[in-house]
């Protein structure tokens, strides 16, 4: 029953559309026709703005019509995490707290999607607070994984990895301040982006950490991860923190080869993965030295602690950053007998489990007695972590690891041990700690016959390196020689 | 059970994040969050000494842009998101209790 546009990727949807050999309508109704079938098994999306797409599409027509350029987007259906504001659209993290909420503005990543003529079908859904890495902490129920609907699509942005994968859509855009794009896109056999601190506005984005967020590309493939990287990077004013530099060019770089980079494996992140994706690490070391690079093995010493400055760190902002839910502006407001009263009363009811074990942990690692401690400690040790991937750097120009330590595990097995799950991270979070930017990209299938992904990693404004190696290793891996729960 | 938080501490926090805890999970939550602090003691042992702290992956200086008006959100469009408004300001209930 799948049109014809359906599985096609980005860049080619974007081609197609410009040379009116398939029209933006049809590539929208086409994918919504895919959504309404089977979405109600998958659950990534939380809400689709039927009607707003079509008339985006229509628009989009008409423009080519008109031989006015389209964008770099043009007709091409994307999916927005549910912590990305959008104007007059329901926004609600997936939390309690929000429910309903239709925020004022939009994101400034969802008006550059939309401004290179990107589709938007809808809302996708994530851990309450992008605060997990199963989607399961969703307040509105979580996501499964399209290859196996027993098992979880990752997190915190499972719901834009799920929608991906099931190809609902080509792109979509997701939020990453532990690894919440590149786990999901692993566990969902898809590419997975957190490009440079800085590189694309956070403005609109829903702060959970706000010196690790970034948000970034989700796609099919590396070249439609480039290009959607290359439509929403760039200086915002409205976001301070967002880099002044120029936007290199993402997608011409990507088939320059790895001919003379060097590659290193970071020791300290192959040790306890399961054997398969160990294998698969492997396998992805050689195809890159088959293609030119040279591959050795590297110890990066203080990732190892990532972890345990992280779960200080976030935590310690998230604590901070949403002291703002408090029933006053917007959201949930269960009034009490007084101010302080409501605070409460609200707080204790629209947030979940997770969210408060969190707030309370950076409130914890923040209060009096505790402060030099845990988050003092843990900024310590994050100079610590830049310090040794900077010394790696210097003898490499990009690194190698798992993107997660295992293959996509069954909803439930974690749930009840909240530090069993944060290990899911262990790969991913020296990462955002450094600022650097870093993908997760697919490689075939492992323990339980499920996606393995392998990450790249490379320096602060690396991505050209990171883009070419990724697409070197996508060149040459298996394939996910497994049907969707659809097909 | 370890003691690198207390139940008494859990309550604490609870009450500085004007969050609410049932006596169940008061308990939860202390074995969860020193499960989780004890994780934390490895970077405890490590010697940061002469480290400075980072706070951002980004070296900030202050961001200036020149004084000129520009519109803000609509006040109308904001209010009607708000739990409760009144003459174009948010409504809230009193914020001063009985004198103690």
């Amino acid at each position: 029953m799948t049109g014809s546009s359906v599985g096609l990727g980005a860049c080619q949807i974007a081609e197609l559309v410009k040379s009116k050999q398939i029209s933006a309508v049809e590539v929208t109704q086409e994918h919504l026709a895919l959504n309404e079938f089977y979405d109600s098994a998958l659950h990534s999306f939380l809400e689709i703005t039927e009607a707003a797409a079509i008339s985006t599409a229509k628009e989009i027509d008409a423009k080519i019509a008109k031989g006015e350029d389209a964008g770099l987007l043009a007709g091409v259906p994307i999916a927005l995490k549910d912590n990305l504001v959008t104007r007059g659209i329901a926004t609600t993290c997936a939390s309690q707290i929000l429910k309903g909420w239709k925020p004022p503005y939009s994101a400034t990543v969802v008006k550059k999607v939309s401004g290179a003529g990107g589709v938007s079908l809808g809302k996708t859904n994530l851990d309450e607070f992008a605060m997990g890495s199963s989607t399961e902490n969703s307040s509105f129920g979580p996501t499964r994984n399209p290859y196996d609907l027993k098992r979880v699509p990752g997190g915190s942005s499972g719901g834009s990895a799920a929608a991906v994968a099931a190809k609902f859509v080509p792109l979509a855009l997701g939020s990453d301040t532990g690894g919440s794009i590149r786990q999901p896109a692993a566990l969902c056999g898809i590419v997975g982006v957190k490009p440079t601190y800085g590189t694309v506005s956070r403005y609109g984005l829903i702060a959970f950490a706000s010196s690790l967020d970034q948000v970034g590309p989700l796609a099919r493939n590396v070249k439609d991860a480039a290009l959607l990287l290359q439509v929403i990077a760039g200086h915002d004013p409205k976001d301070s923190t967002s880099l002044v530099d120029a936007t290199p060019d993402f997608v011409s770089v990507i088939d320059h080869g790895v001919e003379g980079l060097r590659v290193g494996i970071i020791e300290e992140l192959v040790d306890g993965v399961a054997p398969m994706v160990g294998e698969a690490l492997k396998a992805s070391a050689a195809s890159l030295t088959s293609q030119g690079a040279t591959v050795e093995y590297v110890s990066v010493p203080a990732v190892a602690y990532g972890l345990s400055a992280y779960y200080l760190i976030a935590p310690a902002e998230a604590s901070s950053n949403l002291a703002r839910y408090d029933g006053v502006r917007y959201g949930l407001r269960v009034e009490g007998q007084d101010m302080n009263e409501t605070y409460v009363a609200s707080r204790t009811k629209g947030f979940g489990a997770e969210v408060k074990r969190r707030i309370m942990l950076g409130t914890f690692a923040l209060s009096s007695g505790y402060y030099d401690a845990y988050y003092g400690k843990a900024q310590k040790v994050r100079t610590m972590i830049i310090g040794s991937f900077k010394k790696a750097y210097e003898q490499f120009d990009v690194l190698l690891s798992p993107t997660a330590p295992t293959t996509a595990f069954e909803l439930g097995a974690k749930a009840a041990d909240p530090l069993s799950m944060y290990l899911s991270d262990v790969c991913t979070i020296p990462t955002n700690l450094a600022g650097h930017p870093a993908m997760s990209v697919p490689y075939g299938l492992g323990e339980n016959q499920m996606p393995i992904g392998i990450q790249v990693l490379a320096p602060a404004l690396g991505e050209a390196n990171m883009f070419r190696v990724a697409a070197a290793i996508e060149n040459d891996a298996p394939p996910i020689s497994k049907t969707l729960f659809w097909e | 059970m370890s003691d690198s938080i207390s139940r008494k501490e859990v309550i604490h926090v609870a009450n500085l994040a004007r969050l609410s805890l049932s006596e169940e999970e008061e308990l939860t939550y202390t074995g969860q969050l020193a499960a989780i602090l004890d994780h934390a003691r490895d970077i405890m042992a490590l010697d940061t000494a002469g480290l400075m702290p980072t706070a951002h992956p980004l070296e900030l200086t202050n961001v200036f842009r020149p004084d000129v008006e520009m519109p803000s959100l609509d006040r109308e469009e904001v209010l009607s998101q708000a739990p409760a408004s009144e003459d174009g300001r948010f409504l809230v209930p009193r914020i001063l209790g009985e004198a103690p």
